[in-house]
């Protein structure tokens, strides 16, 4: 198993956890932190192909890697966006939930797997 | 089993564990601080895979920048809700959803491992044409030569965000500065660290950009760094964020895609065709575009972190 | 020779790499956050320092040298200032860490 395999792995389990923390998780943050979790596992997805195209004596294809450059920029900037979302709402409602009641409920029932 | 392949699962393990830890952890700072380091780590998952530019800019960008984007909120919604008020999943939603995600990521690890050693690739056609272009890094020419259109466009993209995060400031706000004023005697520490290392990494920064033309570098990454430099200095308040109305703030931000749009536009009158580079000439043209980039993204990425502006104008 | 300069190399990295592990595990086991900050400095100045040390007669050219020791300084100078700081915030809020 090659190296570029492994990372290939890597990103794919990186993209199932960050999925269900976007999914999953209550707190708007959080879900911005599983966000970019996921974004970067999809990004190393783009380095396998990147690197299994070594060819014309480069050790990595060009393109992909411009590519993942351009998207962790987009990344970042779609996050700083989310954050000042999130705090706007923390400072208009003082709370940072998206539940549209507040999330005043009590703690919902059933078994909390963490 | 070698060195490299001990290191390479091991690096592979830690990678995911730390990642684990980021979406798991009981707060929401821990998980912030996690996410930096997993930043981190991943450069170094970056270099194995022998992409350097790609490594320094998720170091710069992926875990710096956006580490003390998230950091900071991390610490202002701290006196938020706590975590237990919050309606957590019950056990079958959270079980289905759990499922979905493995498949997708099962789905993900097939393609990983069916993926051809030797796949489709871009690489000869992207040497053949480097010589003319007068660049020695085939990252640089990627970016700025042959897909010179979606790299303006990002650009566009981030000054679409900077309008998009001050848009969100209250109306009596509008036009004023992010964060709080300077103070008389700035906050010793970091004043020390700021007036130690921004001289140095200001210098570091326009190498790292100036190098990229043919080595591992280029303009985001020396962009983020001095981006970098003015936030040490905003945060130890040796000099307070701009006014969002001023007319040099607002000019250095569209400088970026503006010289760009206006080199494309010029290829097409002098060179033939939208973006083209007249033969010759390409690498000064080149290196002018990235100066007016380098210039924006510093600007654009501490705006992005200070937030909507939160004093109001002065009248 | 070069056996006397792979020898020197082993032994620094070794010594870097052993204050490293002293520095994890004091982050890990001590009680309070003033001295978890204790242990982490340790591992900063001492363990990287070696390590470059162990690195510097392999490395390829001057400038090369000259950039491991650039890279050193620059860890030590954000160390001493994020243990200031993290010192700081926590005497002054006792230890929430």
């Amino acid at each position: 198993m090659t190296s570029a395999t492994l990372a290939g792995l890597v990103g794919a389990a990186l993209v199932g956890l960050g999925l269900y923390g976007l999914i999953a998780t209550p707190e708007p943050l959080r879900k911005i932190l599983a966000f970019n979790v996921m974004g970067s596992g999809v990004f190393l997805v783009f380095g396998i192909v990147a690197r299994k195209g070594a060819a014309a004596g480069l050790p990595s294809d060009p393109v992909p890697q411009a590519m993942v450059i351009t998207g962790i920029v987009v990344a970042f900037a779609a996050s700083a966006l989310a954050v000042a979302l999130v705090l706007r709402l923390f400072g208009e409602t003082s709370r940072a939930t998206l539940s549209p009641d507040g999330g005043t409920k009590p703690p919902g029932g059933g078994a909390d797997a963490e | 089993m070698s060195v490299l392949q001990a290191l390479d699962i091991g690096l592979a393990l830690l990678v995911f564990a730390v990642a684990a830890w980021t979406i798991f952890a009981p707060g929401a700072f821990s998980a912030t601080v996690g996410y930096v380091v997993y930043g981190l780590l991943l450069s170094l998952v970056w270099i194995r895979l022998f992409a350097v530019d790609v490594a320094l800019t998720e170091a710069a960008i992926g875990s710096g920048v956006t580490g003390v984007l998230l950091i900071g909120a991390a610490a202002r919604l701290r006196e938020a809700k706590t975590a237990g008020d919050e309606k957590s999943l019950s056990g079958l939603p959270r079980l289905l959803i759990a499922g979905l995600c493995t498949l997708v990521a099962l789905a993900l690890a097939a393609v990983a491992l069916l993926f051809p050693d030797q796949g489709p690739s871009l690489a000869p056609q992207s040497m053949r044409r480097l010589p003319e272009t007068g660049l020695g890094n085939p990252v640089t020419a990627v970016l700025i030569a042959y897909r010179a259109f979606d790299t303006m466009l990002e650009k566009v993209v981030l000054v679409l965000a900077v309008v998009g995060v001050w848009s969100l400031a209250a109306d009596r706000y509008w036009g004023g500065a992010p964060g709080e004023a300077r103070l008389a005697r700035p906050e010793p520490t970091l004043a020390f660290l700021a007036q130690v290392l921004a001289p140095l990494g200001v210098l570091v920064g326009i190498h790292i950009f100036w190098v990229g033309a043919d080595e591992p570098g280029g303009a985001f990454q020396g962009g983020a760094i001095l981006a970098a430099m003015w936030m040490i200095a905003m945060m130890a308040r040796l000099t307070e964020a701009p006014r969002t109305s001023a007319f040099w703030l607002r000019l250095a931000l569209v400088a970026g895609p503006l010289v760009f749009l206006i080199a494309g536009v010029a290829g097409a009158i002098f060179a033939g065709s939208f973006f083209a580079y007249p033969p010759g000439f390409a690498k000064p043209v080149i290196l002018f575009i990235e100066t007016f980039m380098v210039l924006s993204i510093a600007v654009a990425l501490p705006m992005l972190v200070a937030g909507p502006p939160r004093r109001e104008p002065p009248r | 020779m070069s056996l006397v300069i792979d020898l020197f190399g082993v032994a620094a990295i070794g010594a870097g790499v052993f204050f490293f592990v002293a520095g994890a595990a004091g982050l890990l086991r001590f009680p309070d956050a003033l001295s978890r900050l204790h242990a982490l400095t340790k591992a900063d100045n001492l363990g990287l320092g070696l390590i470059v040390l162990g690195l510097l007669p392999r490395s390829t050219s001057p400038l090369a040298a000259l950039k491991l020791i650039a890279i050193w300084a620059l860890v030590l100078l954000a160390g001493a200032t994020t243990a200031q700081l993290v010192g700081r915030a926590v005497r002054r809020k006792g230890s929430a860490a």
